[in-house]
């Protein structure tokens, strides 16, 4: 009986806790569907009296969301797969050889994710401003090539290759980057996925380093085009929220499809310390 | 080994450390030399109107009201907004991994949610779920007798609300820190305990805290460090009103440097946020040291 008590309370909390939690993205899809001017009545409702689709049509017809959309899923593919190449080279560099050094500098490496990306913004600004990549895609793919926190994943992984495999290859003949291309990077397989999954979500999602390099609204990303159009059409509730669903939703269903591997990512982070 | 060998590793290494330096640590040594001059506006076009004015920008700073407005918002977004996010992590963790539990990966994928969703689109819903008249929060609230609250209008208000909105954000990411830290513990503690005849709290208290201690202080210094860099929220919710009360430290920089294009005074900015973060760091660091009790058993 007890044990009935407890088990329906703490379904209780925790269903209560889910529907608070998604209750905000559910309104933001409900009201991205409402005839205009629904979304902000009073009092405020949740679900639709009718649902029209107008506002994704004004989003791509007449404010030009197709090009953000576009420009943010390009710059996410592009930092990915270029990141990938960086991270993993390194990762697995740091991993299986020695050079004088190696340790101390993979410490300070480490060491530097306690700096926040901003203050390196003002001269990085005026940095790619020299090389004439201000106002480019360019300009968003430079800091993004390699990350320490990417080196850091792989590196852990790649540990757990064993050398043998690796000298046998040698033996046979084939050069260290062969090895790496064919070899290493099938063995690395999960992780890579895992660091994709982050590294897209990471360069989709971010804001303020492209609201800095973009100046230009063809080029703007989705969360720039987005924060942009809050300021304009701040009345137009259900149009905003569109946009906002537009924004959101690739990288929640990448999350759903995807979670394995980024949860493993966060844990893989977060526990060893 | 092979020398062919050792240069590989150099050349494995290679391309990501020139990335790396490249664009961000000598950006972050940079950093420090434009905070010691008087780069502007006209010195965007005309670099050689530079000048050192050594510490000029630093005494600026400690003299400028905005400044210290923009610091005390930061604290008090920090120092309440994290505590308060770890504790509701905590809490969703524990829930979770109470035995009884069914369809664990269902809940623990709708609290994940928030954290995968883009800051700045989630921002814009909650400016309009924080609406005085037909925001949504106000209704429930009203459910429960609460009167409306103008969230973003007030100045009492809007960070308060600003840390909602980033609790809620946040808060499934250290979940399943916690969730993993709390799978780690073995279960012949909490058997032993038992045997002992400790209560549910006195389980919780002397086993589940002290074995989690290190998964708090990794937590507590990653929230930390990313809820001192709060600027979207502010951004696109109030751009720093209503009086200033919700402008952040990197809110300023953002507008000093890129902005008004005072570059100098935006990078002593930057670098005061940085000391701050890496002392602050540095101490909860050192605390965790200071705590032999906290050593979990292994």
């Amino acid at each position: 009986m007890r044990r009935t008590v407890q088990w329906v309370a703490l379904h209780a909390v925790l269903a209560l806790g889910a529907a608070l939690t998604v209750l905000p993205l559910l309104w933001m899809l409900a009201a991205s569907v409402m005839p205009t001017g629904e979304a902000s009545g009073v009092p405020p409702r949740l679900v639709p009296s009718a649902v029209t689709l107008e506002h994704y049509r004004a989003l791509f017809a007449r404010l030009h969301l197709t090009r953000a959309f576009l420009n943010s899923a390009g710059l996410a593919a592009a930092v990915t797969l270029v990141s990938l190449l960086f991270n993993s080279m390194a990762g697995y560099g740091f991993a299986k050889f020695r050079f004088a050094g190696r340790d101390r500098l993979f410490r300070l490496l480490l060491g530097a994710l306690v700096i926040p990306a901003q203050v390196a913004m003002l001269p990085l600004f005026l940095m790619l401003r020299a090389l004439g990549v201000i106002n480019t895609y360019w300009g968003v793919v430079i800091p993004g090539l390699a990350s320490v926190f990417g080196i850091f994943l792989v590196r852990q992984y790649a540990l757990a290759i064993p050398d043998s495999l690796l000298d046998a290859a040698r033996v046979d003949g084939a050069g260290e980057f062969r090895i790496y291309r064919s070899l290493v990077l099938f063995l690395c397989a999960p992780v890579l996925v895992t660091l994709a999954v982050f590294t897209f979500m990471g360069t989709w999602n971010d804001f303020m380093w492209p609201l800095i390099v973009l100046a230009d609204d063809r080029l703007y990303t989705l969360p720039v085009a987005l924060a942009n159009l809050a300021g304009e059409h701040v009345q137009d509730t259900e149009l905003m929220m569109a946009g906002a669903v537009l924004t959101v939703l690739p990288v929640v269903l990448l999350f759903v499809f995807l979670q394995r591997y980024y949860v493993a990512g966060i844990m893989s982070g977060g526990v060893k310390e | 080994m092979r020398r062919g060998h050792i240069n590989a590793g150099w050349g494995f290494v290679g391309p990501a450390l020139a990335a790396i330096g490249a664009f961000f640590i000598v950006p972050v040594a940079a950093s420090l030399l434009l905070s010691f001059t008087d780069f502007d506006v006209y010195a965007v076009a005309r670099p050689d109107r530079l000048r050192f004015v050594g510490a000029g920008n630093y005494a600026r700073l400690l003299g400028e009201p905005r400044f210290w407005t923009a610091l005390g918002n930061t604290a008090y977004f920090v120092f309440v907004g994290g505590p308060l996010s770890v504790a509701v992590s905590l809490g969703a963790a524990l829930l979770l991994e109470a035995k009884l539990v069914r369809w664990r990966g269902f809940f623990r994928t709708v609290f994940f949610l928030p954290v995968v969703t883009t800051l700045v689109a989630v921002a814009v819903v909650w400016r309009y779920l924080y609406h005085p008249r037909h925001g949504l929060l106000n209704l429930l609230l009203g459910v429960v007798g609460v009167h409306p609250i103008d969230w973003l209008g007030d100045p009492r208000w809007a960070m308060p609300a600003i840390i909602l909105l980033a609790v809620w954000k946040n808060f499934g990411f250290n979940m399943v820190i916690f969730i993993a830290g709390l799978q780690s513990i073995p279960e012949r503690l909490y058997e032993a305990a038992r045997m002992d005849g400790a209560s549910a709290w006195q389980q919780f208290r002397r086993v589940t805290l002290p074995m989690l201690a290190p998964t708090f202080v990794f937590v507590a210094v990653v929230t930390m460090i990313g809820y001192f860099q709060l600027f979207a929220e502010p951004y696109v919710m109030t751009q720093g009103g209503p009086a200033n009360r919700t402008l952040s430290v990197v809110l300023l920089m953002y507008e000093e440097g890129f902005r008004w294009w005072n570059m100098g005074y935006g990078a002593a900015v930057a670098f005061v946020l940085f000391a701050i973060i890496l002392g602050l760091t540095a101490v909860q660091l050192g605390l965790r040291r200071l705590q032999p009790g906290t050593e979990p058993i292994r």
